[in-house]
């Protein structure tokens, strides 16, 4: 919106504060020795790594972290949906941790590890939990998969056999407007082993033995689809 | 061609006899044996989904892409008096400016579009935005429902209604109707004599019911990234209809809808609110043009519970009436909708179609308020609808002193329902239910209730496709249509599948396009029951020309050769007997191909509506009016469900925003401001993974036989009856009807409050389901309500 800044609060007067001795760490040995230098607000240089690559960006101090994975890098798997933590579809994984990346600006993560979904599958290889997603069909249109993808393996890392209360807590900052939740919760427990793939069933048709037989009591209905199924040669 | 087909569901079939247009296969017959349709199939974008690699129109990024922003108005009424664009036209990056509102111009809601500028980066756009200098005059405003009603209150619209910006759109049926104030209407229908049929009645009810404004919510948000190349224009989109985007584009724009393509590769959902270029997409491409540089322009989430749509509130009075053995004599439908600036508020769809009564009588009456447009949100006008008809029913069940799903029984003319409501009763327990009220905590108590779904639609004619052939002996679909997340694209790759006889792997689906064969808009549930019978016709032809293609290469009568069970044979000729992609190497390098357009619908097959039952158990805290909603059931019919994998994930999303409605969501507005104090998600409180129940999805196949494949949507009949089912099983609970949604706790205690005076004021402290009486209104006038 427009008729009040972004995010509630300016960016850069946030840089200006509090965070700059962390954010100047952070830029570098240089800026780390002078302790107080100020970044911005104009652009300044940042290396962030993503998904083991090292990235090198100009960006100005009040570009979050999500924009400048999905603008900046073009690492466009991680979604901003309501730009203030309250979503979880921008979730990635700061040094080990999950994080809200519209939550964070961008200069606040260099130097760390940061991965993305697009660095969870190793060389296109899905993970069990990928597979188990698509499997359960726990994602339709897409959007909050990311996010969920990354709460839920956090969840498997600290815990491998979680109950189904654990899963719902673990995604509950994880919003979903399609409703895949119960699916979701199916696929974290195929990937943690606890729950088989038991979904197939026979095709509809199948219950359906005999087509004429269910109206003997009406002889001219029964006559009727035996003669239309003769002419098929369905019989 | 006459042909004789069998039509109905398990238990309940008849034989038809349709004439099927030349070119189509009969309809799928209820004893086919399918070998992929029916079953459980993975959606075939799962992988790029999970992954990340898919690309929505969000995450598109052009070389020399700029970030566009728009301004919207703070206040809910206003004139412009000056619009000022200097400033930002030299702010750092710009590089292009539009004015959308023009002095003199009034403007109907807070957030209401201004102005919009594109830069370099997207914070720069953001620091033009705050350089634009606009001088608003303010003026007086209402955005109450009731508010609005009363006279005297300001006017949102002085002259005729109508909006030009933001895509609200008052129905042009509006010209016809009485305007009085605010209040636009009735649009009125009716049927017998109503007055008589509540003469007839050994009791009548009447009550007035609630409902809030609810927002889609898609979690991508609307916008599109424009890019001109010379005179032709190509816009990624997100949008459930991309023939459409394209068709208004090119009239907005004036250009020829050849020079216009739309593309649509992902799509993070939709729910109704996304038809169109609507503002957002025109200064997208006006400021594209200007800038000769390809725009971007999404909105943020603010702007996306303030102008994008959103389902109107209700308030509907029901007036309905029975004779004591249980049949309905009398059905009357009151109502005014909070359209903000738009129309199209009315809720009567349940209570015209769903039971049957002879004497109906309803008025319809659109509320205009300084609020942002209402528009289609998945089953327009049926989730109020449907909560207000079945409270009704309720409460004229306790009135006769009748079992409520027995009451149902004995009024719905679908033998479908009739199954669907046995099934579901069966696997809630419904007969147990008065005995489960009761726990070992006073507090708490259990409740069940019950809600059904009408919905309408078969497909229409229209949409085309190319299926091809090729001399590997995989296939091609070509069709132009757009996956919202319901599942499309795996839709008619399984639909082409099984008609060529062929596995999913070897079928390759090209979709989202607007440069591939014309597909439907993402509306009214329509995709599937218009997109699958092409699918499979355009298939099924494909198939035809193999054959004669093969009866060439064999030099043997052109329609001899037959193709079933993945092998290419002429009967009784083993020469003649080849495995299919042997037979295809037979072909020539362009393989063969077809392109059809959908037959149309077979009006003599068996015309009927969708239905749905659904169940609902909830538990309820006296104490802190918390709902915890624990099961739902939802039997429904799809006709024939061609992925039951997505089609039980449709209903579950259903399912779950119907909870959602029920439970949690609502549009503030303030009354002193007549802004929005919850355009987020986080106040705009959605159902999350701690508040969804159980759910078991149950289909029951239905083959009417008016399209091919016996399609029809299930996106919206799933979420049409959940909040109803709720609302009854809270009441069940207390003892008492809750009469207004969101069921927030306050609502709760409310009703707890007033079962309890009821019962000290009787002088007996039974607590129980006989406490309908003095229920509890609905806590308006809904003042600051919206």
């Amino acid at each position: 919106m427009s008729d009040e800044p972004r995010g509630g609060f300016t960016r850069r007067d946030l840089v200006r504060g509090s965070l700059v001795g962390a954010i100047a760490a952070g830029v570098g040995g240089k800026a780390a020795a002078a302790g107080l230098e100020s970044i911005g607000p104009g652009a300044a240089p940042l290396e962030l790594t993503v998904n083991g690559t090292v990235h090198r960006l100009s960006v100005e101090p009040r570009v979050t972290l999500a924009d400048a994975l999905r603008d900046r890098i073009g690492l466009t798997g991680t979604k901003v949906v309501c730009g203030r933590g309250a979503c979880g579809a921008c979730t990635v994984v700061l040094d080990g941790r999950t994080v809200c990346s519209c939550l964070m600006l961008a200069q606040e993560a260099s130097g760390k590890s940061i991965t993305t979904i697009e660095g969870v599958a190793v060389q296109g290889r899905l993970t069990p939990l990928q597979e188990a997603f698509i499997a359960a069909d726990a994602l339709q249109c897409g959007f909050c998969t990311s996010g969920m993808i990354l709460s839920c393996q956090a969840l498997l890392d600290r815990n491998p056999k979680p109950d189904r209360q654990a899963i719902r807590e673990a995604v509950a900052g994880n919003l979903c407007r399609c409703g895949t939740y119960n699916h979701v919760f199916d696929a974290v427990e195929r990937a943690a082993g606890l729950k088989t793939a038991g979904n197939d069933t026979p095709h509809p048709a199948s219950r359906i033995p005999d087509p004429a037989s269910r109206f003997e009591d009406d002889p001219r209905v029964a006559t009727a689809i035996r003669e239309a199924l003769d002419q098929e040669g369905m019989a | 061609m006459k042909e004789k087909i069998r039509v109905g569901f398990e238990g309940d079939f008849q034989v038809k006899e349709i004439d099927v247009a030349a070119g189509d296969p009969a309809p799928w017959d209820p004893s086919h044996q399918f070998t992929i349709v029916g079953t459980r199939v993975p959606r075939l974008d799962g992988k790029a989904k999970s992954t990340g690699e898919a690309k929505y129109s969000i995450d598109v990024r052009l070389p020399g892409m700029l970030y566009a922003r728009i301004l919207r108005c703070p206040l809910a009424a206003a004139a412009v008096e000056s619009l000022d664009l200097t400033a930002a036209r030299q702010s750092p990056g710009v590089r292009a400016v539009l004015a959308i509102a023009q002095p003199g111009e009034k403007l109907r809601f807070a957030g209401q579009e201004v102005a919009a500028v594109a830069a370099a980066t997207p914070e720069q756009a953001d620091d033009a935005l705050a350089a634009i200098r606009v001088a608003y005059e303010p003026r007086p405003f209402v955005v109450g429902l009731d508010a609005a009603r009363e006279s005297g209150a300001p006017l949102v619209f002085e002259g005729k209604a109508e909006t030009t910006t933001s895509g609200g759109e008052v129905e042009t049926r509006a010209g016809n109707l009485a305007r009085n104030g605010n209040v636009l209407g009735p649009r009125s229908s009716s049927r017998g004599d109503v007055e008589a049929g509540f003469k007839k009645a050994d009791a009548v009810v009447e009550a007035t019911y609630a409902t809030q404004v609810q927002t889609h919510s898609a979690l991508e948000t609307h916008g599109l990234v424009a890019r001109w190349d010379g005179e032709e224009l190509t816009v990624w989109a997100s949008t459930q209809g991309i023939f459409d985007m394209r068709d208004q584009l090119a009239e907005a724009l004036q250009m020829p809808v050849s020079k216009v393509r739309v593309i649509t590769e992902y799509m993070g959902g939709g729910f109704g609110a996304k038809f169109g270029p609507r503002v957002e997409g025109l200064a997208a491409a006006r400021l594209a043009k200007e800038a000769g540089a390809p725009v971007k322009l999404f909105l943020d989430r603010k702007e996306e519970q303030l102008a994008t749509g959103n389902r109107p509130s209700a308030v509907q009075t029901i007036r309905i009436g029975a004779t004591k053995d249980g049949k309905l004599t009398a059905l009357q439908l009151t109502v005014y909708g909070n359209g903000g600036t738009n129309g199209g508020t009315g809720t009567s769809g349940p209570v015209k179609n769903v039971y049957a009564c002879e004497n109906l009588k309803v008025d319809e009456y659109d509320v205009f308020t300084n609020a942002g447009p209402s528009t289609a949100m998945r089953a327009p006008g049926h989730p109020q609808g449907a909560f207000a008809l079945e409270a009704a029913m309720d409460e004229l069940a306790h009135a006769i002193g009748m079992d409520p799903l027995e009451f149902r029984l004995k009024n719905d003319p679908s033998a479908v329902r009739r199954e669907q409501f046995r099934q579901g009763a069966e696997k809630i327990g419904w007969k147990t239910r008065d005995a489960r009220r009761q726990t070992s905590d006073p507090e708490i108590v259990r409740g069940v209730g019950v809600g059904a779904a009408v919905w309408y639609n078969t497909g229409d004619p229209g949409p085309r496709a190319t299926v091809t052939i090729h001399k590997d002996g995989s296939a091609e679909v070509e069709h132009g249509a757009q996956d919202l997340g319901t599942g499309s694209r795996t839709m008619i790759a399984i639909v082409a599948a099984e008609e060529l006889g062929l596995p999913l792997e070897k079928v390759s689906v090209s979709i989202g396009d607007s440069r591939l064969p014309y597909a439907p808009d993402s509306g009214g549930s329509t995709m599937t029951p218009s997109s699958a019978p092409t699918i499979r016709r355009a298939a099924y032809q494909a198939r035809l020309s193999l054959g004669r293609a093969i009866a060439r290469e064999w030099k043997v009568p052109e329609n001899s050769v037959k193709i079933e069970k993945g092998r290419v044979f002429v009967p009784g000729d083993p020469k003649h007997d080849l495995a299919w992609a042997d037979a295809c190497k037979l072909l020539p390098s362009p393989g063969v191909a077809a392109t059809a357009e959908r037959a149309d619908n077979h009006d003599d097959a068996w015309k009927r509506f969708t239905t749905g039952a659904q169940f609902a158990e909830v538990e309820v805290d006296r104490a802190t009016g918390k709902v915890r909603v624990d099961r739902i059931v939802a039997v429904h019919d799809c006709g024939v469900p061609i992925n039951r994998l997505a089609t039980e994930s449709q209903i579950q999303g259903g399912v779950i925003q119907g909870v959602s409605y029920a439970l949690f969501e609502d549009r503030i507005l303030d009354v002193a401001t007549g802004r929005m104090v919850n355009p987020n998600v986080e106040s705009y409180k959605i159902a999350g993974a701690l508040d969804v129940p159980e759910i078991d999805v149950m289909l029951v196949s239905v083959w009417d036989g008016v399209n091919n494949t016996n399609s029809v949507g299930i996106g919206e009949p799933s979420t049409v009856p959940t909040a109803a089912a709720i609302a009854n099983a809270v009441s069940h609970a207390l003892g008492v009807q809750i009469r207004e949604i969101p069921i927030t706790p306050a609502v709760v205690l409310a009703a707890v409050a007033a079962g309890e005076r009821r019962v000290a004021g009787a002088g007996h402290a039974q607590r129980g389901p006989g406490l309908r009486e003095e229920d509890v209104e609905p806590a308006d006038a809904r003042g600051g309500r919206s």
